[in-house]
């Protein structure tokens, strides 16, 4: 199982983009926020000094620890198990699910906090922690609504982007014990704290991803805005992370620099409001802490990715910029991806995670603007990445037959120019023939653009007959 | 010093709206340049780039080449177009020892109409008077791949009678996207419905932009839903030739 399927994923992309772009209230919650999002990030750029150079750096550092992977994961490794902690290493999502159920049971544990993380999501923790009957609390606001709505992530830095707060105020007053009744966000956040906090402190084990690994130091570093991390992983006797291998960096001026960058970038925060670093488990003589500490290093296909061609993807840090300023996203939201990521970033991963034959209209459904490159804190062209899917795909025969002989017959015209200027005299010819007032409203063979929009009838003859005429007087 | 140029149509303004072509070739005129046309051309190749069909992308990309290669500078009335020549054949070429010179130094010399003319030649229209109010979308191929943003403003500021009416967004995609905009209709008609939207709330009279293709389709949903805002490539504003039929207006 590569990643936590829900009932919507049967559907086909194009039933689920319809099922989206039908839906207003998605579009009023996705551009509430990926609106606001959008602001704030080009307030907080614009106040950085050079942040194009900033930029640069956050690429180079990733690209350097993306080639040298082993050297930096073994120092990590050294590190924290100097400081105490257990390192596993995982190859698969089910690999690392399992060293997590056994973790688990090793605790005897009955219920886990879990502190948001899209790895997590990535290798279906969430349901082999239910398929194990093992108690699993959400700490995190918006994976406490998804968890509560038995949904999935729809945004990689807010899972519940997709709800409107209205919603989430009804979905409140029918699942908590002791719901709000004044209809404000500081009554919802209060009724969500009555509900969580006895559930957090009474977990057995707390599940953190980690957004860095500090190779020199060999501590996992979190952030959120809420605390809910560092209320979920202290107090339980047993705090486990999952981290994917990329998420490694040299040493902690690394990571700062990084924190920068990825703060800026997903909310317009020049630092998110904790941001914790655990280095190993309680010490003695430390007042708190758990008393062991497990980090699962998870590949599930980042290494392969490493040598297919996607290196740079491994870039990312999971901001979310790409898809608050992606046109496509901001239509259709993150469930019609159909995937863990959503957005360009997880137009390029899915594939990777699902297979192309189950995915390859992603890569499609993306009009190579460039934007999500412009705004990337890592540069990583996923513009160019997109499209290298959609050669793999045309290479393994997956597009389909119209578009295959469509295509191969368009370019063999084309290629033979007298041919070409013969054929588009007629398509010219055939054109006007179907417009009226300078309109056409109805074109054979485009079909998709005259359902929604008029095309403008051409003029009588082509460019190249226009020209050559006026050249042979 | 006369400038030996050569006009790459683009297969989209051959056929669908030739006076792009003519308002190029007599804004360069204008600009002291010696325009030609050569033969051998048809379309530069990228809708099969941007399927994923690398060995027809490769052979249009040979025959353009092959076509615009003997002259000095090669100018597209396409952002879009001229970002496939300039940026991506060299990448096609990549590991083509016998045919990556060739690309570059085509890419090297390949430029957009208006950058040319504001660039290249400094020059500036003169004596153009277009008595409207207009409002410009930033097309993202020219914007992001070939910088494209105040050299049209530059040259449009020299049209005596014409005003600007910022655009909410100038610089998000339209939603025409090439085969996107055919392949997934209904969530390209959210994104130009919304643009649309967007133009129609500047009050402009007129919509200007780089790029025939976001034209057609901005203009196309204007018209349906029954704006009256009418949609030129600003090249045509530019050669003084802003007084003919708009897109979708019979001559």
């Amino acid at each position: 199982m590569s990643s936590f399927t829900a009932k919507a994923d049967t559907a086909t992309f194009k039933e689920r983009t319809d099922a989206a772009l039908a839906d207003r209230i998605l579009k009023v919650a996705v551009e509430r926020t990926a609106g606001t999002a959008e602001t704030k990030r080009g307030i907080a750029v614009a106040a950085f000094p050079d942040f194009d150079a900033a930029r640069d750096r956050a690429a180079a550092i990733k690209d350097h620890v993306v080639a040298h992977l082993g050297h930096y994961l073994e120092m990590f490794e050294a590190n924290a198990v100097a400081a105490g902690a257990k390192v596993h290493w995982a190859s698969t999502a089910d690999e690392a699910c399992k060293i997590v159920i056994d973790l688990c049971k090793a605790a005897n544990a009955k219920s886990v906090a879990r502190s948001k993380s899209m790895l997590g999501e990535e290798i279906g923790l969430p349901h082999a922690l239910a398929e194990a009957g093992i108690g699993r609390v959400e700490t995190d606001l918006a994976e406490h609504i998804i968890q509560l709505a038995d949904e999935r992530p729809s945004h990689i830095i807010w899972p519940a982007m997709h709800k409107t707060r209205e919603q989430v105020s009804a979905l409140f007053k029918a699942k908590h014990r002791s719901p709000h009744e004044e209809e404000t966000i500081a009554a919802m956040a209060e009724s969500a704290r009555r509900q969580l906090r006895g559930e957090m402190l009474g977990a057995d084990v707390g599940i953190s991803g980690a957004n860095f690994l500090i190779a020199y130091t060999g501590a996992i570093c979190t952030v959120t805005n809420e605390g809910n991390a560092e209320l979920s992983l202290v107090p339980p006797r047993v705090h486990i992370v999952t981290a994917g291998i990329e998420k490694i960096v040299p040493s902690m001026p690394h990571a700062v620099h990084m924190l920068r960058m990825l703060a800026r970038s997903a909310t317009g925060a020049a630092l998110t409001q904790y941001t914790t670093f655990y280095t190993g488990p309680k010490r003695p003589g430390d007042r708190d802490g758990p008393e062991e500490m497990h980090i699962v290093l998870v590949d599930n296909g980042r290494t392969k990715m490493r040598e297919e061609g996607l290196a740079e993807m491994l870039r990312c840090i999971r901001c979310g910029a790409c898809m608050n300023h992606c046109v496509v996203f901001r239509q259709i939201g993150g469930h019609a991806y159909g995937g863990t990521y959503p957005g360009p970033m997880g137009s390029v991963l899915t594939p990777v995670f699902d297979g192309l034959p189950q995915s390859r209209d992603l890569a499609h459904a993306c009009t190579l603007n460039g934007k999500c490159q412009e705004v990337c804190p890592v540069r990583i062209p996923l513009p160019t990445l997109l499209k290298g899917w959609r050669e793999k795909s045309w290479r393994e025969g997956l597009e389909p037959t119209s578009m295959r002989v469509g295509l191969g017959v368009w370019a063999w015209v084309a290629s033979r120019p007298a041919l070409y200027r013969f054929g588009t005299g007629i398509a010219v010819r055939a054109m006007r023939l179907l417009g009226r007032k300078g309109w056409i409203d109805r074109l054979p063979l485009a079909g998709g653009w005259t359902q929604y929009r008029d095309m403008p009838r051409p003029a009588a003859q082509t460019f190249m007959a226009q020209y050559n005429k006026e050249r042979r007087k | 010093m006369t400038r030996n140029v050569a006009l790459f149509v683009t297969c989209l303004v051959d056929v669908m709206r030739p006076r792009i072509g003519f308002a190029a070739i007599r804004a360069l005129e204008a600009a002291g340049c010696d325009v030609v046309v050569p033969q051998g051309q048809t379309c530069c190749g990228q809708p099969a780039l941007n399927s994923g069909d690398r060995d027809h992308a490769a052979a249009l990309a040979k025959q353009t080449i092959e076509a615009l290669e003997p002259y000095e500078a090669i100018v597209v009335p396409s952002g879009s177009c001229a970002g496939t020549i300039r940026c991506h054949y060299p990448e096609i070429f990549e590991h083509d020892a016998a045919w990556l010179p060739r690309a570059q130094a085509v890419a090297g010399k390949t430029w957009e109409v208006m950058a040319y003319l504001d660039q290249v030649c400094g020059w500036k229209p003169e004596g153009v008077t277009v008595d409207a109010k207009a409002t410009y979308h930033d097309s993202c191929s020219g914007l992001r791949e070939l910088g494209i943003k105040a050299q049209p403003r530059r040259l449009l500021k020299n049209i005596d009678g014409l005003t600007f009416a910022p655009l909410q967004g100038e610089e998000t995609c339209c939603g025409f996207g090439g085969t996107f905009c055919v392949k997934y209709p209904a969530i390209s008609n959210a994104i130009v419905g919304e643009k649309a939207d967007a133009i129609d709330a500047t009050g402009a009279d007129l919509l200007l932009a780089g790029d025939l293709g976001c034209l057609m389709n901005m203009a196309g949903k204007l018209n349906r839903k029954g704006s009256k805002v009418r949609a030129f490539h600003a090249i045509e504003l530019i050669a003084g030739m802003g007084d003919g039929p708009a897109i979708g207006e019979e001559a």
